[in-house]
């Protein structure tokens, strides 16, 4: 048994290796996206917030594997073609930008109008108000929710296999067709429990760190 | 000595001030006392710029200037909010160095020296690490005065500096309002309250406004 989890062990690091790269680029991208994003979505201007919004709506509204198949079967028709890696990059930042962009929305409306006022008899520039008085604060209010997307993102990365990427669950798969065995799936089981966990863990770490102040 | 002319304000077709002309000296204390609802915050947030006025002219030595206009070089006038709005995220010494450091661009010692300097003035000495939440409602006060002072401005308003305070710390707000005078600052200050006794204990003139039917 331990004979055979050593030599699959290899071929679920490499996919691992994808699972952890599709979701470091989404999330590094994806969040301050999502933050500019959620600031267009309390913008005065309102044919940007009905732009934002219907990209939200579509976004939110209709399955990421669409959205997957979408991007790397369907885009090629009209002559835009990505790489498979690049579709799902593409893709999941895609999607994951309009959900944080709702969560960052409801945060910056939670900041209360008198930190924006108070700022602004100081003499702080817009960006300097948003950068040390209302990301600090958004951050606070938005890290539940982020830590419950992150941890979805981590699961829904299994989704680039639609595309035909080699990530962590298309390696087990392929493993437990080829061996008929369930343990490759238990390996990979447990390899994204601990990926959860680690997230879990940084998470909380975080939340911590930030309830210095109240 | 700043003066304001005419200035008329509404929201919607409901008049709040109407055409009201004020003059306040230099080193003077200003008491604006009325009802809830006559517009007394009104007029504060129109002298902060915080309100566009629908007419009217606001005057800094005989030289005119326009308080919505907040451009990062005009720190004429200072407030302390009724509830304060000090910044949660950062300590008490953060909250008075942010706008020094960041808008006058002052050297970071100098402002922390002032800074620690105001904070022992008022009481304060010991508390500048120390987070909002971990004051009491008269240091948060005190805070957001200091917060005001760093920026050195000219014409220093309140607004309802005393409702949220016991009698105890009610009298030590007129004291500190009232000492900021004695100093060489030659600053201007109006106080909004609605506590007729509190502004006759401060106030060198009294603006009576009422609410208009």
């Amino acid at each position: 048994m331990l004979d055979y989890m050593s030599q699959i062990l290899p071929a679920l690091l490499s996919g691992t290796k994808m699972t952890l790269s599709i979701f470091f680029w989404t999330l590094i991208i994806s969040i301050p996206l999502g933050a500019i994003v959620g600031l267009g979505l309390i913008s005065k201007f309102k044919p940007l917030v009905w732009i934002i919004n219907l990209y939200v709506w579509l976004m939110r509204g209709t399955p990421l594997l669409l959205q997957l198949i979408f991007v790397f079967y369907g885009l090629p028709i009209v002559g835009i073609i990505f790489q498979r890696y690049d579709a799902a990059l593409f893709a999941f930042i895609l999607n994951y930008t309009a959900y944080f962009a709702e969560i960052f929305r409801g945060g910056f409306q939670s900041v209360p109008n008198g930190q924006f006022e108070s700022a602004r008899v100081l003499r702080l520039s817009y960006p300097q108000t948003i950068r040390y008085i209302v990301i600090p604060q958004v951050f606070k209010i938005v890290l539940p929710s982020i830590g419950n997307e992150v941890i979805n993102l981590i699961k829904d990365s299994s989704l680039v296999y639609v595309i035909g990427l080699g990530d962590l669950l298309r390696a087990g798969n392929v493993a437990t067709a080829r061996d008929v065995t369930l343990v490759p799936l238990i390996m990979v089981g447990a390899i994204y429990l601990i990926l959860t966990a680690v997230c879990t863990i940084v998470l909380k770490v975080l939340e911590k760190r930030s309830s210095v102040w109240r | 000595m700043l003066e304001i002319k005419n200035l008329v304000k509404k929201f919607d077709d409901r008049t709040i001030i109407n055409n009201l002309s004020v003059r306040v000296e230099d080193n003077e204390i200003l008491a604006v006392v009325g009802p809830s609802g006559a517009g007394k915050t009104t007029l504060l947030r129109c002298i902060t710029g915080l309100e566009k006025v629908n007419s009217g002219k606001f005057f800094w030595n005989g030289e005119e200037f326009d308080p919505s206009k907040m451009d990062q070089k005009n720190s004429l006038v200072g407030v302390v909010f009724q509830d304060y709005q000090l910044f949660p995220n950062l300590t008490v010494l953060d909250n008075i160095m942010l706008a020094p450091k960041l808008v006058k661009k002052m050297d970071n010692e100098v402002i922390k020296k002032t800074a620690l300097d105001l904070l022992s003035r008022l009481g304060l000495e010991g508390k500048e690490t120390l987070y909002p939440y971990q004051l009491s409602g008269g240091q948060k006060q005190r805070v957001a005065l200091v917060r005001a002072l760093a920026m050195d401005p000219k014409v220093l308003c309140y607004d309802e500096p005393t409702s949220a305070l016991d009698p105890e710390l009610r009298d030590e707000v007129a004291k500190i309002i009232v000492d900021l005078k004695s100093r060489e600052l030659q600053m201007t200050q109006i106080v909004v309250t609605h506590d007729m006794e509190f502004a006759e204990k401060i106030a060198d003139n009294i603006l009576k406004v009422e609410q208009l039917s």
